[in-house]
């Protein structure tokens, strides 16, 4: 920790904190991240959204994510990290393709390189294993955070990744934003290791845990992390403790697991009060600073609004599109009898 | 882009995998190869033999032994600019990798509208006849054939062998490779080339026939040859279809035989329940009804977990069980 839930700094903080330009670009990520959280809750009360995996509160660790990246590295994000590849610059209203529901993943992997949000846990972080390992093959100097959750860290994947990362000494950064739960489940479930950073002492990886609700330590630890991927030393796992303030999903309801005094615990500890009152404190950050930042979350927010209410007409071909770079004449044919289908709907009308 | 047959060797199955490796490999540095004891050992049935000599340790690698993290790492590595082909050890062996083949390699070009492809091959050594322990000897071709968006591919001799797999990793789309591992060490006629021709999909007429039509892939093309020659002794004339590839499948050639012969017997190893050779029955009995003068028949391994090495004659499917079939076709119609 190097701020303090109150925004002072701590002893390790002093001195060694990011610099400023770094801390207001954070600050001005995670108010854009927090309002990107809301607006995504309000679609889907309006029906615009089928469902929101919900990062509020852990916006620290969205935007320290994105924000150690260079240009040239990837980001695999889990289904909860939408803010994270916003953050990244992937375009807010693309990010939220898969909960709209208009197709899986609703932006180019490649733009940002930014991997494609999905459902299953773990299963991204042998693919980030490989994309790190072939940019060393082919003597680029990529890195790739991998981000999972407390949950995923039980998997299968989440092991054979590490194994495989460390095995090949692959430029990944492993990014564990242990938020305290699995859908309902408590870490306590999930693991008796003393942390989830431990996990990577049996695979030679060396492990750091930090508070996930503190950017200015994150920038530090995923910093030096992805340094040091970058110069060959091979993976690190990084655990940030944070919080999910809000459902797993607006379909979930966490009042059946857990206590509004835990939840109001952990709001004290809110990210961003925390940033603010020291930038402030600190004379770092203005009025006018602090208004042009709400006014870019709102930007942010309008475009979201705007693009998820805009209705795109899904296009039935689309269907068979994309299965094989050729279709199969299996597939052709079942698209002739899709299409023969609609066209006699159409008659009907 | 054309395809130059630059000499011809006699090799066997293994020999012919192993050389279409070698010639990838050298043609194209995007090509890796990988997985448990592909490196200096040669793979456990060798068919990596000499390849991490030949290109080094980077292009022919052993992995940590997690089949998983293997199908992931190889999805990672396509993503970003690789040819990859990973070896499951046997078809048992792939098991633990299935959540990676069926919900991401599987799905990755769907699930980006086409943006990122996966051009990578997973070879299986598939099915019995070897005498194999449990787990060594399962035809678990239908699991892959189900999802869509894999090519499944199973070649029954050493020249099919050869240019399936350079197919297969020419392949901008993911290719299930199926090894018939009781045809490893038979030998055959294989045409070697340069240069890249992706041409998975089609099967072929192995042997010409008047009177009916035996449609059989991988492990079962042999035995269903046998039984051809067999059948011909006693004067009746059976064509055999290789089918080469399960997915894409081939209606065209299969129907167009069947049309020709009016009767039908799959053969393939797997459990008939809810198999490869049910789906192709079904396909022949809608596409072919009018042709046919009998139900078509599978002749294919029970519905049991592989047998242990001193039953496993009694689960494949054998040239006196295809000949059986094959009389059952209401012959006294004809």
């Amino acid at each position: 920790m190097l701020l303090d839930p109150d925004g002072r700094p701590t002893a390790a903080g002093k001195g060694s904190l990011p610099d400023a330009e770094a801390l207001l670009r954070g600050l001005a990520g995670m108010i854009a991240a927090r309002r990107f959280n809301e607006q995504a809750g309000v679609l889907v009360r309006q029906g615009r959204l089928a469902v929101y995996p919900s990062s509020y509160g852990q916006e620290a660790c969205q935007v320290a994510a994105a924000q150690v990246l260079a240009d040239g590295d990837w980001l695999f994000p889990t289904y909860r990290d939408t803010a994270a590849a916003v953050a990244r610059g992937v375009d807010p209203v693309e990010v939220l393709g898969l909960l709209k529901g208009d197709w899986h993943s609703g932006y180019d992997p490649y733009e940002r390189n930014v991997a494609p949000l999905t459902t299953p846990l773990a299963t991204q972080l042998p693919h980030a294993v490989g994309v790190a390992h072939a940019a060393r093959l082919r003597g680029t100097r990529t890195v790739v955070l991998a981000m999972c959750g407390d949950g995923a860290t039980s998997e299968g994947d989440f092991h054979e990744a590490l194994n495989f990362a460390a095995v090949f000494r692959a430029p990944v950064v492993f990014f564990v934003q242990n938020n305290q739960y699995a859908i309902s489940v408590p870490l306590a479930r999930q693991s008796a290791a003393p942390s989830l950073a431990h996990k990577g002492v049996g695979y030679g990886i060396p492990g750091e845990h930090v508070d996930g609700n503190d950017l200015a330590a994150l920038l530090d630890v995923l910093s030096r992390a992805v340094d040091r991927a970058r110069t060959g030393a091979g993976p690190q796992l990084v655990e940030g403790r944070t919080y999910r303030i809000q459902a797993h999903t607006n379909a979930d309801d966490a009042t059946r697991y857990r206590s509004d005094d835990e939840v109001t615990e952990w709001a004290a500890k809110d990210p961003i009060a925390r940033l603010e009152t020291y930038l402030r404190a600190e004379g770092i950050l203005d009025d006018t600073r602090a208004a042009a930042f709400a006014g870019a979350a709102e930007e942010v927010a309008h475009r979201t609004r705007d693009g998820i209410n805009r209705d795109v007409e899904p296009n039935p071909d689309d269907l068979f599109r994309f299965v094989y770079a050729e279709p199969t004449p299996q597939l052709v044919e079942q698209l002739a009898m899709v299409r023969d289908e609609l066209s006699r709907e159409e008659g009907h009308r | 882009m054309t395809t130059i047959a630059v000499e011809h060797e006699t090799l066997s199955t293994a020999q012919a995998l192993n050389r279409a490796l070698r010639d990838a490999l050298a043609e194209d540095p995007t090509v890796l190869v990988f997985g448990e004891d592909v490196g200096p050992l040669g793979g456990v049935f060798r068919v990596t033999d000499g390849l991490t000599a030949e290109f080094g340790e980077d292009r022919c690698f052993d992995t940590p032994l997690a089949e998983a993290g293997i199908a992931g790492f190889a999805v990672g590595l396509a993503m970003n600019g690789m040819r990859p082909v990973m070896e499951m050890q046997f078809d048992a062996f792939a098991y633990p990798a299935f959540e990676q083949v069926v919900s991401h390699i599987a799905k990755m070009r769907n699930r980006t509208r086409g943006r990122v492809e996966l051009p990578l091959v997973m070879r299986v050594p598939y099915a019995g006849g070897i005498g194999g322990v449990e787990h060594h000897c399962d035809s678990s071709e239908a699991y892959f054939a189900h999802t869509p968006g894999l090519h499944v591919v199973a070649p029954s001799n050493p020249a099919d062998a050869y240019s399936l797999l350079r197919d297969a990793i020419a392949s901008p789309d993911p290719v299930v490779f199926l090894e018939p591992k009781k045809l490893y060490w038979a030998k055959g006629d294989v045409a070697l080339r340069s240069g890249r021709e992706p041409g998975i999909g089609t099967a072929v007429v192995r042997r010409q026939g008047t009177d009916a039509t035996l449609i059989a892939y991988g492990s079962s093309v042999p035995v269903a040859i046998e039984a051809a020659e067999v059948a011909a002794r006693d004067g009746r004339s059976l064509q055999v279809v290789d089918l080469r590839s399960l997915v894409p499948f081939d209606d065209a050639t299969v129907c167009g035989a069947v049309e020709s012969t009016g009767r039908a017997v799959v053969v393939a190893e797997a459990a008939g329940f809810a198999s490869v050779a049910s789906e192709i029955a079904a396909r022949v009995g809608e596409r072919c009804f009018h042709s046919l003068s009998a139900p078509v028949r599978r002749v294919t391994g029970f519905d049991i977990p592989y047998p242990p090495p001193k039953l496993e004659h009694l689960q494949l499917p054998s040239v006196d069980r295809i000949l059986d079939a094959v009389d059952d076709l209401q012959w006294e119609d004809a």
